[in-house]
């Protein structure tokens, strides 16, 4: 478990970053944590000629308020998990964060490594497209901004080009909206079999918007527009969920691995999306009831 | 003598060093002038090897040499020694240090490169070129038993390489006349020990002294020792095997030879230079053996109160592609399954067959965890289906305390009668039912229901054998400064024998424990022994550690009571310094008799049998002893998600006398922890192909900290009478029961359902299957 020769470069700016990014091309691969890179590099399942280091970046690390937050891509998991910030403006990441690996992966592994791996299993980017998130990338040329939708392509895939560095990820603050987390994975700290990222916008007894978002059910972070609709507008008695429930599993085609059937994934996200939306829903009432 | 440090929570000696990052384990060995191995496998579960390519490699940046099997001696081109034969064992078949025309499982050696760094090696291990033919590989354990199965060796003409049956009493009379027949099938899967350090092999040639030195993270440094000095045509004195500190052995690493303990010291010889290789992870799924697959048909006959009349196995052991540790593991299996039962007839049969996997030799366990899971849960079957409280069923067929010694009947893994020698199985099993909580239990369960969760509980006893033969030996030795030195022949894992060992030596001689510097696994140091396995080392090892102290001490008093000019009988050893009793002031202490012991002129006494205050002395046990136990939790089930939780979780263990409670604690604590990943997290997971789809630990799940609960232990302590110690093995019991306590406790969790759990491990899928399929079947029993 050695890696094949590479070349390493760490550039002290953002600009030489960019500038080597252009160079190397289709050669070259970013290291940020290294959380997900380095055991594909000791595996020899990914053979870069050049490792192009971000750790340097100090610029690519922070987190500034607005309506929408914006986190600099080098910004530690583990420093955004416990940043007040985040907890209060952005409580459905700091929910997701507690499930990503364990403290010692997340306190090198970063939130823009998270979202440009692009792992279908993985909660960052079910989040960033449970709230319509968008990325900012760079290159030579320019920047661009991309919704989640649009960034992420299939597994492990994104819209990402070979000189193009993911700069800032943008998430909409959400704290007037119930949201809720939760996921089925066989040890604590594991990729999730399924995981959901409920959003629901509360009004008056009734949802005037629902999003679910699931991880691990297909090659991207898979949201299921009819169950959200079934949610929508109505209360959400034990048998309005129910049939929520049932419309996921239905709605939903992942595939198998050792660990999990393409069943059982199915029949989990039903259930995971029920359990979701009570708490989600939960959340929202006391905040209501809070703010009055 | 007053006990002072026997039974005391100890605190280990070992830890200071080992916490602050000083242990030195193999790969801490750096050596000047130190090139490092790379071992390339076979990709191919069975192919023909048609032709071996080492040029490219051979000229590659930094390589020194690259070994196939015709560069090795005519004689290592041969399957490796054939260890623990047995008369059954028809095919012994043994593993090659480097394969011979054919491959017949992933992973198995096919070239050794040797470069100036490891990332060297490996770059040029790729460049081997290797020109395979596959094979129809047999992967599947029933498959491979079918007689027209793709065969792992032709000129065997079978994969079926042992059959062997054991007999008590009259099965079949039994079974005519039972009032209850009930039988079931049941399947254990492969799971893998993944000790914390891999395996390790440093070797180091010094041609002018012909001194061979082997650093080896192996479980049987002696061994090694030996078969190394006779293969590599060496004296015994010749070769020193150490086995440093050695993270996690777990049974695995007592096999010899891996064919990585031949090809470094062969390389090191013929290069002359010391030679490193260190197993990584993804080696080691592959490389280092495995366990736990076996399939048995197993039948219990009872009376109409649940007596048992008889039972029966039938099962099949996968032994992977060869079969070097010979049928161990299938014995242990089927002597272990009557457990603490009274079954006046028993009828135990297996066949050992080869498959295109990874060999298979104990691992923790060792066939135990099967033979209880059989017995108990057929224990189990019989209280549902007469509807008798399962503990209740139990207490009717438990042996008594006063029918010790048991005999059992039949023939345990050291070729000697499986002899209960002593126990309280009765108060094992009502401490456990008091510490459960089993009283209150119907009620709560009814809460929980009421709840609407489903919390089930389980209860599952055992007897284990420990503690085997042949023997071991110690050398206790008070050095002149006073300090006092043992040496045993036993290696350490992680056990905590340089507490155990040093309490007993210290009390043996009153010095403080943490004054007796243990010395463990290094042939230069004593080099008498077998290893440690089978739970043993504490019971052979720890009484030869007794003795040897013993006649320390006896020494000791003999030449103060020269130099004192007193009767032994008037001379008493405390804090190390013996005193004249009633004569204050004339005293010695254990440094000034070490130096008269060891005079520079005049003679010694004959009466002092030998110079200094040093006795060696062996222990050999005349059979195992058994140490029993109960395991009892309580556990919630998802029934949406087939995940579970465990609320509550005791065991009560005795294993005779307690050396160290917290050491104890530690040992149960850790094999519960593996019990629980063979119960519902760790499978190995074989595809069509025989390739392993779990080589990494995000596949392969062991729990963690987050998924093993809280362990409370109770203790019993009845003593060994076999030993002058009273002690029995402590080494294997917190892993056997898990699987049958977890299958009971989800069968109780689900018992609306009708869930009957007949295999191990499940994972959150393959249970929530079972649910599904259950809740599909129209009423469920009770
Ligand atoms: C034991 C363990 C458990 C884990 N469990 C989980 C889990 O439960 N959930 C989960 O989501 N993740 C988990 N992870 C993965 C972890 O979250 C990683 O940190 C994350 O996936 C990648 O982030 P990183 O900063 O480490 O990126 P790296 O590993 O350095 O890079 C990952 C990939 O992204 C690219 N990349 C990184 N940054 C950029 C950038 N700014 N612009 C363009 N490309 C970039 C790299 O080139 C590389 O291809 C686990 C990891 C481990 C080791």
């Amino acid at each position: 478990m050695k890696p094949a020769p590479f070349k390493y470069v760490a550039p002290e700016s953002l600009d030489d970053a960019v500038a080597l990014l252009r160079r190397h091309g289709q050669e070259g691969k970013i290291l940020a944590g290294g959380q997900s890179l380095v055991p594909l590099l000791n595996m020899r399942l990914a053979r870069p000629a050049v490792i192009i280091d971000l750790n340097r970046l100090r610029p690519l690390d922070y987190i500034k308020n607005g309506k929408d937050v914006r986190i600099g891509a080098m910004t530690r998991q583990r420093v955004a998990e416990l940043s007040p910030l985040v907890r209060q403006k952005l409580p459905l990441l700091a929910e997701a964060l507690r499930y990503v690996g364990h403290p010692q992966i997340r306190n090198r592994g970063t939130i823009g490594g998270s979202i440009a791996h692009a792992d279908p299993s993985a909660e960052l980017p079910a989040v960033l497209a449970a709230l319509e998130g968008k990325v900012v990338l760079q290159n030579g040329r320019g920047t661009r901004t991309l919704g989640a939708d649009a960034f992420f392509l299939t597994y492990l895939t994104t819209a990402l080009q070979p000189d193009e560095l993911l700069v800032e990820v943008r998430i909409p603050a959400h704290d007037h909206l119930g949201t809720a987390f939760l996921e089925v994975a066989r040890r604590h700290g594991d990729y999730a079999l399924v995981g959901v990222a409920a959003v629901v916008d509360w009004n008056g007894g009734r949802a005037r918007d629902v999003r679910l978002t699931f991880t691990g059910v297909g090659g991207v972070p898979v949201r299921v527009a009819e169950a959200e609709a079934a949610a929508t507008g109505r209360p959400l008695t034990d048998a309005v969920l129910a049939e929520v429930s049932r419309i996921v599993s239905a709605g939903l085609d992942p595939e198998a691995d050792i660990h999990a059937s393409a069943e059982y994934r199915k029949h989990v996200a039903g259930v995971l999306a029920e359990r979701a939306l009570r708490v989600a829903v939960t959340r929202a009432q006391r905040r209501e009831r809070d703010t009055r | 003598m007053g006990t002072r440090y026997f039974g005391e929570r100890v605190k280990r000696n070992e830890d200071p060093r080992l916490l602050t990052g000083r242990g030195t384990f193999v790969d801490d060995i750096r050596l000047p002038g130190m090139l490092h191995g790379a071992v390339l496998r076979s990709p191919h579960a069975h192919a023909r090897l048609l032709s071996l390519d080492t040029s490219k490699a051979k000229t590659a940046r930094g390589v020194v040499a690259v070994y196939t099997r015709t560069d090795l001696p005519e004689h290592l081109q041969q399957p490796l020694p054939k260890l623990i034969p047995h008369y059954a064992l028809i095919h012994h078949k043994t593993q090659y240090a480097l394969a011979p025309e054919k491959v017949r499982y992933v992973g198995e050696p096919v070239a050794f490169v040797v470069a100036e760094s490891r990332y060297l090696a490996e770059d040029a291990a790729e460049l081997v070129e290797v020109e395979y033919e596959p094979l129809p590989p047999v992967v599947d354990l029933t498959q491979a038993a079918q007689p027209n199965a793709p065969l792992v060796h032709e000129d065997m003409g079978t994969n079926v390489c042992a059959h062997h049956t054991q007999r008590v009493g009259n099965v079949e009379d039994a079974f005519a006349r039972a009032a209850h027949v009930f039988t079931e099938r049941f399947v254990m899967d492969r799971g893998t020990a993944a000790p914390m350090e891999c395996r390790g092999i440093v070797a180091q040639w010094e041609p002018k002294m012909r001194q061979l030195t082997v650093w080896d993270s192996t479980q049987a440094p002696i061994p090694i020792r030996n078969g190394l000095a006779r293969l590599l045509g060496l004296p015994q004195g010749g070769v020193r095997v150490i086995a440093p500190d050695v993270g996690g052995g777990f049974g695995p690493k007592i096999m010899m030879f891996y064919p990585e303990e031949i090809l470094v010291p062969c390389a090191a010889m013929q290069l002359g230079r010391p030679v490193k290789w260190i197993e990584d992870r993804r080696e080691n799924f592959v490389a280092m053996n495995q366990e736990r697959e076996q399939i048995h048909v197993a039948a219990i006959a009872v009376d109409s109160d649940g007596r048992i009349l008889g039972v029966r196995t039938n099962f099949l052991y996968d032994s992977g592609a060869y079969i070097p540790y010979g049928i161990i593991v299938p014995i242990v299996a089927s002597t272990t399954l009557p457990g603490p039962y009274k079954i006046p007839n028993y009828h135990c049969e297996f066949k050992a067959v080869f498959t295109n996997k990874t060999i298979v030799s104990p691992y923790r366990g060792a066939g135990r965890p099967h033979g209880v899971f059989v017995m108990e849960r057929l224990m189990d079957r019989v209280a549902k289906e007469l509807r008798i409280d399962r503990t209740e069923v139990r207490r009717r067929n438990l042996i008594q305390p006063h029918e010790f010694p048991y005999e059992v009947g039949l023939i345990y893994q050291d070729n000697a009668p499986v002899i209960y020698d002593s126990g309280d199985y009765p108060a094992t099993l009502a401490k456990a039912l008091q510490m459960i909580g089993y009283d209150m239990w119907p009620e709560r369960r009814a809460r929980y229901r009421r709840e609407g969760r489903y919390v089930g509980l389980g209860i599952a006893c055992y007897v284990e054998g420990s503690g085997i033969g042949p023997y071991e030996g110690a050398r206790v030795t008070v050095e002149p400064s006073g300090k006092v030195y043992a040496a045993t022949s036993v290696g350490t894992q992680g056990q905590g024998h340089f507490t155990s060992f040093a309490q007993i030596v210290a009390d043996a001689l009153t010095v403080p424990v943490e004054d007796v510097v243990v010395v463990t696994g290094d042939t230069g140091a004593f080099g008498w022994g077998t290893g440690t396995f089978a739970s043993r080392a504490a019971v052979v090892a720890g009484n030869a550690v007794h003795l040897a102290a013993q006649a320390v001490r006896e020494k000791t008093l003999k030449v103060a009571a020269t130099k004192l000019e007193a009767r032994v009988e008037d001379l008493e050893l405390q804090d190390g310094k013996v005193f004249v009793r009633g004569v204050p002031g004339r005293t010695m202490t254990l440094a000034e008799i070490a130096v008269a012991a060891n005079p520079l002129r005049g003679t010694i006494p004959e009466g002092w049998e030998q110079p200094g205050l040093e006795a060696s002395r062996y222990f050999a046990p005349p059979r195992g002893t058994f140490p029993n136990g109960v395991h009892a939790c309580v556990l919630e089930v998802d029934v949406q998600t087939g995940m579970i939780k465990i609320l509550k979780y005791v065991v009560v263990h005795d294993c005779g006398r307690v050396i160290n409670p917290l050491i104890l604690d530690g040992q149960i604590h850790g094999g519960v922890a593996q019990g629980l990943g063979g119960a519902f997290y760790e499978r190995l997971v074989y595809d069509e192909h025989g390739q392993l789809l779990t080589q990494t630990f995000m596949d392969y799940l062991l729990p963690t900290a987050m998924e093993v609960p809280e362990i409370e232990i109770g203790h019993l302590e009845t003593p060994s009478p076999l030993n002058p110690l009273g002690v029995k093995g402590a080494g294997e019991a917190g892993v056997i029961p898990v699987a049958a306590l977890i299958a009971q406790a989800i069968d109780d969790a689900l018992m609306e359902f009708g869930v009957r759990i007949a295999e191990m491990p499940l994972s959150p899928n393959r249970l929530l299957e079972i649910i599904q399929a259950a809740r599909k079947q129209p009423a469920a029993a009770s």
